[in-house]
This record gives C-alpha cells, sequence and structure tokens, in this order.
C-alpha cells in the first residue's frame, strides 16, 4: 500500500493527526538537508514534505525563496534530488511528499518523471502551480506509479471546484489556510474553519491544513480540526537563523520540530 | 484559425493554458467570464475607442520613411507610430482596455509589472486618471536603468516597490506581482503588460493591441491599395508584436517577422531570444518557449534593453513559431544601437531600444527585397528613456 495511505490509515485508527514538517532540498546544503531529514523524522514527523527548489516559485513568501535560492546556488537538480531521496529510503520508511513546481516535471517528462519517483520511493506529490484543469495527464499517470496527486483547495476555491478537487486528491487534500503565499505569521488565519467545513463537507478523506502555521500552539489547535498539519517556513526560519553553524542547524530544528511534533500530538 | 484560439482552457495548440496556484484560479475565471460578456458589449467597445481616440491619440500615423527607405535601398518602409501614443508606447492601449475591464468589475486596487518601465508608466497613467490605489512591481536593476520612468511612475501617483530577488529583472517583478495578487486577489486587478501569464491574460492584452494591426490594415489598404509583404516587429513577451500580427494571420502573402533580443550573441548564452534558442516549458502560468536549464530551472534573460530582458514569451507567439507562421530572428544589443541611432539619424525619430531591435534588423532585410515591396515594421515607442544607457555604451 501507498506510505501516505497507510500512515492516514494508522494515525485515524490512533485517532491523532499527523505532523508534516517541510524542508527544501539543498538547503543549506544537500548533505545538511539530508541530515535535516533524518532529524525530522527522529522528532517525530509523522510524513515528511520534500521541497524542490525552483528559480521562480510564485506561490512561495520571503522565506522559502530564499531557501530555494541558497539550495540553487549548489545546483542541485530534479534528478539529484530522486538519488538523494533514494538514498534516503535505505533507511527510513518514513512517507514522502514532493512539493515541486511543475516546470521540472515537465522538461523530464511526466511518464520518466513518474517512474523515477516511484523508484526513489516518493509516495506523493504536490504541485502548487497544477490546478485541476492542467493536471489530467498527471492524474492518470501517477496512479500506475502508486505515487498519490496532493492538490490544493485554498479558501477562494468556489463549492464546486472544491468538489472536483476533493474527488480526484489522493493521499491527501491540502488545505491552504490563508489567501496568500506561504510564510510564517502571527496568529492562526480566520479562514481555516470556513475553508474546511467546505471541504469536509465533499471528502472523508485525510486533510492535511499548511501555510502560516508557526508555534506548537498552533499546530495543536489546527491538529484539532483537521488530519494533519504541515510546517513549512517557521521551519526554515530556524534553519535560516544558525547558517553558518552547521551543528547547531540540525540540533535547533530537531527541537524546534519536537516542540511541534508535540503540538500536533495534543502533548503540551 | 486563429480567431478561434486560444481555445476554452486557454491553449494555442499545445502552448497557454493556466499553470497558477489554485489561489488564483477563481481570478482568472471571474476575469474571463467577465471579459467575455465585455468582449460583446457595444457600450464597452465604444468606452474603449473612445478613450483611445481623445487619450491616446489614436489613431496614430502609418508614417512613410522616405530617407530609411532610400539609406538601405530596398523595400519600401512604413513605420507605425505607436512612440506618438500618450506615454510614448503602446503600453498604453492595454492599460486603457484593462483599466476599463477592472472598473466594470469593481475592482479597487491595481497591481503591475515592468521592465523598461514603459507598461509601469502606461498604468499609472490610467490609474492616475480614473483614481484607482497602484502599486508597480520593478526590479532593481531595471530601476537602475530606467530611472526617468521611475520618477514618472512616481509623479503620477503609483508606488513604485523594488524587487530584489532573482535576477531583479523584469521576470522577478512579475513573480513579485504573482505573490501580491495571490494574497490580495479579492480586491486587486493585477493588470499585466504582455501577452504572457495564465490564460486570459495573453487574449485580453492580444485583443486591446490589436488594434495596432487593424490601423495598419486600413492605412496600408488606403495609401497602397494593397497589403505588405513583411511586417516586422520586436519580441519581449510580444504584445505590440502580437497586436501588429494577429489581425494578419490569415493573410497568408504577409510574412511576419519577430526580432528578438540576441543581447551578447546567442553562441554566448547572454541573451533573451527564447524563440530563436529556448525550449518549451512552462513559466509564469503558461507553456511557452523559454530560456532554461536542462532540469527545468529558468535561465535570467539578458539584454541591452529592459523591455525585452525577458526568458520568457507568449503563447501565441510559440504557436506562430512552432507552426511556422511567423518567423523569429534575433539582433545583438550592438546592432541595437546601430538601429537606434541609423534611425534618429535617418528619420529624425528616436526610436525604444526595443524597436531599434527591429529597426536592426530592416539593414539586413530591406536590401534583399525590391523596390516594389513593403515593409511595416511596429515603432512600439519613442526613446527618451533609453538615451542614457545608449550614452553609456558608445559605438
Amino acid at each position: 500500500m501507498n506510505r501516505i495511505k497507510a500512515k492516514f490509515e494508522e494515525l485515524r485508527q490512533l485517532g491523532k493527526s499527523a505532523f508534516m514538517p517541510y524542508i527544501c532540498a539543498g538547503d543549506p546544503t544537500p548533505e545538511l538537508s539530508r541530515k535535516l531529514f533524518k532529524a525530522l523524522e527522529e522528532a517525530g514527523a509523522d510524513l515528511i514534505e520534500f521541497g524542490v527548489p525552483f528559480s521562480d516559485p510564485i506561490a512561495d513568501g520571503p522565506t522559502i525563496q530564499k531557501a530555494s535560492e541558497r539550495a540553487l546556488t549548489h545546483r542541485i537538480s530534479l534528478r539529484q534530488i530522486l538519488d538523494l531521496i533514494r538514498e534516503l529510503r535505505a533507511e527510513s520508511q518514513i512517507p514522502i511528499a514532493l512539493m515541486t513546481y511543475y516546470n521540472p516535471i515537465f522538461r523530464m517528462g511526466e511518464g520518466k518523471f513518474c517512474a523515477a519517483a516511484e523508484e526513489a520511493g516518493i509516495d506523493g506529490v504536490i504541485i502548487p502551480d497544477l490546478p485541476l484543469e492542467e493536471a489530467e495527464s498527471l492524474l492518470e499517470l501517477a496512479p500506475k506509479h502508486n505515487l498519490a496527486t496532493i492538490l490544493l483547495v485554498t479558501p477562494t476555491s468556489p463549492p464546486e471546484r472544491i468538489r472536483r478537487i476533493a474527488s480526484v486528491s489522493t493521499g491527501f487534500i491540502y488545505c491552504v489556510s490563508v489567501t496568500g503565499v506561504t510564510g510564517a505569521r502571527e496568529a492562526l488565519s480566520e479562514e481555516i474553519r470556513p475553508v474546511l467545513t467546505k471541504l469536509r463537507k465533499h471528502t472523508d478523506k485525510p486533510i492535511c491544513v499548511g501555510f502560516g502555521i508557526s508555534t506548537n500552539e498552533q499546530a495543536h489547535t489546527v491538529a484539532q480540526m483537521a488530519d494533519g498539519v504541515i510546517v513549512a517556513s517557521a521551519i526554515i526560519n530556524v534553519i535560516e537563523s544558525h547558517l553558518g553553524h552547521e551543528a547547531n542547524i540540525v540540533s535547533n530544528a530537531r527541537k524546534f520540530a519536537e516542540e511541534l511534533a508535540k503540538g500536533v500530538k495534543g502533548e503540551i | 484559425m486563429v480567431r478561434n484560439l486560444p481555445d476554452v482552457a486557454g491553449h494555442f495548440g499545445e502552448f497557454g493554458g493556466r499553470f497558477v496556484p489554485e489561489t488564483l484560479m477563481s481570478a482568472l475565471l471571474e476575469l474571463e467570464d467577465a471579459y467575455a460578456n465585455l468582449k460583446e458589449n457595444e457600450d464597452f467597445q465604444k468606452e474603449f475607442e473612445y478613450h483611445l481616440r481623445e487619450y491616446v491619440g489614436r489613431p496614430n500615423p502609418l508614417y512613410y520613411a522616405e530617407r530609411l527607405t532610400e539609406e538601405l535601398g530596398g523595400a519600401k518602409i512604413y513605420l507605425k507610430r505607436e512612440d506618438l501614443n500618450h506615454t510614448g508606447a503602446h503600453k498604453i492601449n492595454n492599460t486603457v482596455g484593462q483599466i476599463l475591464l477592472a472598473r466594470r468589475m469593481g475592482k479597487k486596487r491595481i497591481i503591475a509589472e515592468t521592465g523598461a518601465g514603459q507598461h509601469g508608466v502606461a498604468t499609472a497613467t490610467v490609474t492616475a486618471k480614473f483614481k484607482i490605489e497602484c502599486e508597480i512591481f520593478m526590479g532593481e536593476e531595471d530601476i537602475e536603468r530606467q530611472a526617468l520612468n521611475v520618477f514618472r511612475m512616481q509623479l503620477l501617483g503609483a508606488t513604485v516597490t523594488p524587487v530584489s530577488s532573482g535576477s531583479r529583472t523584469l521576470k522577478d517583478a512579475i513573480n513579485a506581482a504573482f505573490r501580491d495578487w495571490v494574497t490580495n486577489v479579492r480586491t486587486t486587478h493585477l493588470l499585466i503588460g504582455s501577452v504572457v501569464g495564465a490564460h486570459p491574460y495573453p487574449m485580453i492584452v492580444r485583443d486591446f493591441q490589436s488594434v495596432i494591426g487593424n490601423e495598419t490594415r486600413s492605412q496600408i489598404l488606403e495609401k497602397e491599395g494593397r497589403l505588405p509583404d513583411c511586417i516586422v516587429a520586436c519580441v519581449g513577451g510580444g504584445s505590440n508584436s502580437i497586436g501588429m500580427f494577429h489581425p494578419f494571420y490569415a493573410d497568408s502573402s504577409v510574412n511576419l517577422v519577430g526580432v528578438e533580443a540576441a543581447g551578447e550573441s546567442i553562441l554566448s548564452g547572454k541573451h533573451a531570444a527564447p524563440l530563436c534558442a529556448g525550449s518549451i516549458g512552462v513559466f509564469h502560468g503558461a507553456k511557452c518557449y523559454l530560456l532554461q536549464e536542462d532540469d527545468g530551472q529558468i535561465t535570467p534573460a539578458h539584454s541591452i534593453s529592459a523591455g525585452l530582458d525577458y526568458p520568457g514569451v507568449g503563447p501565441e507567439h510559440s504557436y506562430y513559431r512552432a507552426t511556422g507562421r511567423a518567423q523569429y530572428v534575433s539582433i545583438s544589443d550592438e546592432e541595437a544601437v546601430e538601429g537606434f541611432k541609423l534611425l534618429s539619424e535617418s528619420e529624425g525619430i528616436i526610436p525604444a531600444l526595443e524597436a531599434a531591435h527591429a529597426i536592426a534588423y530592416l539593414r539586413k532585410l530591406a536590401p534583399t527585397m525590391d523596390r516594389d515591396e513593403i515593409i511595416v515594421l511596429c515603432l512600439s515607442g519613442r526613446g527618451d528613456k533609453d538615451v542614457y544607457t545608449i550614452n553609456s555604451n558608445p559605438l
């Protein structure tokens, strides 16, 4: 069974929500992102969202833009990231959702990409600039390679679109909590509850909430409403604040992820 | 038949489409609906024509460039004088159209990207006229190159927001505008200045710019009694050229030639010629030709002209290129500067550096044609903004 699907079934039986941290492959270096991946797993992540850096990330705020720029100084490519994941798979069975803009996939070819992703051990893909209308061929290919196609729902999605997205998204549905780009925010968005309510009407599939969640209290609050909590920019901020001190980057990211995991699991 | 393009999902053959974050999909669908209604609305069309006539100063002349024709010793050359529009470039045709559209949609705020600053000025002009809040995103490198236009936008009451990410040019200004739109989409209209971006933008901008080609057609028929043999226009994102080409799409006797920026040279890799030397990819919401690495990262473009300094190109041009309807060539920075001087000295018209690329190509093309053949060149803008650049790049 697909690892993402299995994980949500397991968590549902336990009555728990999933904690899904994001890091950008290659940030701040390819080697450190490998160490960060393992540290996040040890800190209690249930799934990991692994980002492919892109030169023009239009859905991302300054934090992930900078992470992508740092990663790209190492000229890390999608192919190298697939290699990195294949190596990580030898030691880890944690579900991995690959977050990538569409052009690197298009450039490789959807068919080749799906085969390579399966072979590397990826369980699902999140493509922020591939809406329903353009996703048809990928939605058809991905299941043949045991890949979940995780689509996004946002506060601006009209009800009919929400219904269609919910019906074709597999693995889970990525619920964007704000009308905006990625980035840590002080307060939780008031748009979360209404969009979750609309979404829940149409589906029993797992729903994970992301964008703007940055503290363990916020993670705790969101975990009460959703099947999973995604934290990205707040983790990247920890990495960024320790740039230049390798050992501190990993230990501080681990510490922060442990707190977030406790928040999600209701242990604060 | 191109009049049926794009299809309902915004595709020109394999190009175009809507590759944007989900947050923007409802706004794109809303824009598409609003435009579909207004396109057929006589009041709206009359309002658009009124402002083009009374405010922009259309129709502008199709000018017979007699001295330039003599100098090059070949085909008869006509210039479509978009440089004589209010604000000095073709960009205003589209901003007038989109501001009327945005007002009817009830949007309270306008944002736009700009490269050379011509689109920023044209946007700030119409937001001043219609009293709507305006923010313009502009790359830091372009702000340095185009200080005069920055000052003009500020005089017109717009906020100019510098963009320091990536290559600090047009592509990054577009990224920043998209991010603002993702955040403020409910109240804000993104006024894209070229035939790029997600559907319906390439279609809307093309339709508003088609006034260039439509006027040219009736003017050349009046002066010469026949259509031109060749039409030449510069291509960055591609709005002046599509506005000129599109109305002639079905006239197979008219050769369409788009001139891209070869920058330092195509071989150096420092250029802005995706149609001549790029490959197909997905960028800024559409499938198109673009400059990219093997792994799909976008390569920064290079051109002496800020308005052509863009690694992608509109999907309709991509379609013309793939189907062979138009031919695309490239002109280097150095040749463009020569073109700039040629038109200044032969006709007393200082062209924008963007249009200077098209003029430079005439030096190659016109002498190979007969004296009874006709070329129309789209003189997309005037060159006041570029005199400092020319001064610091002496031949």
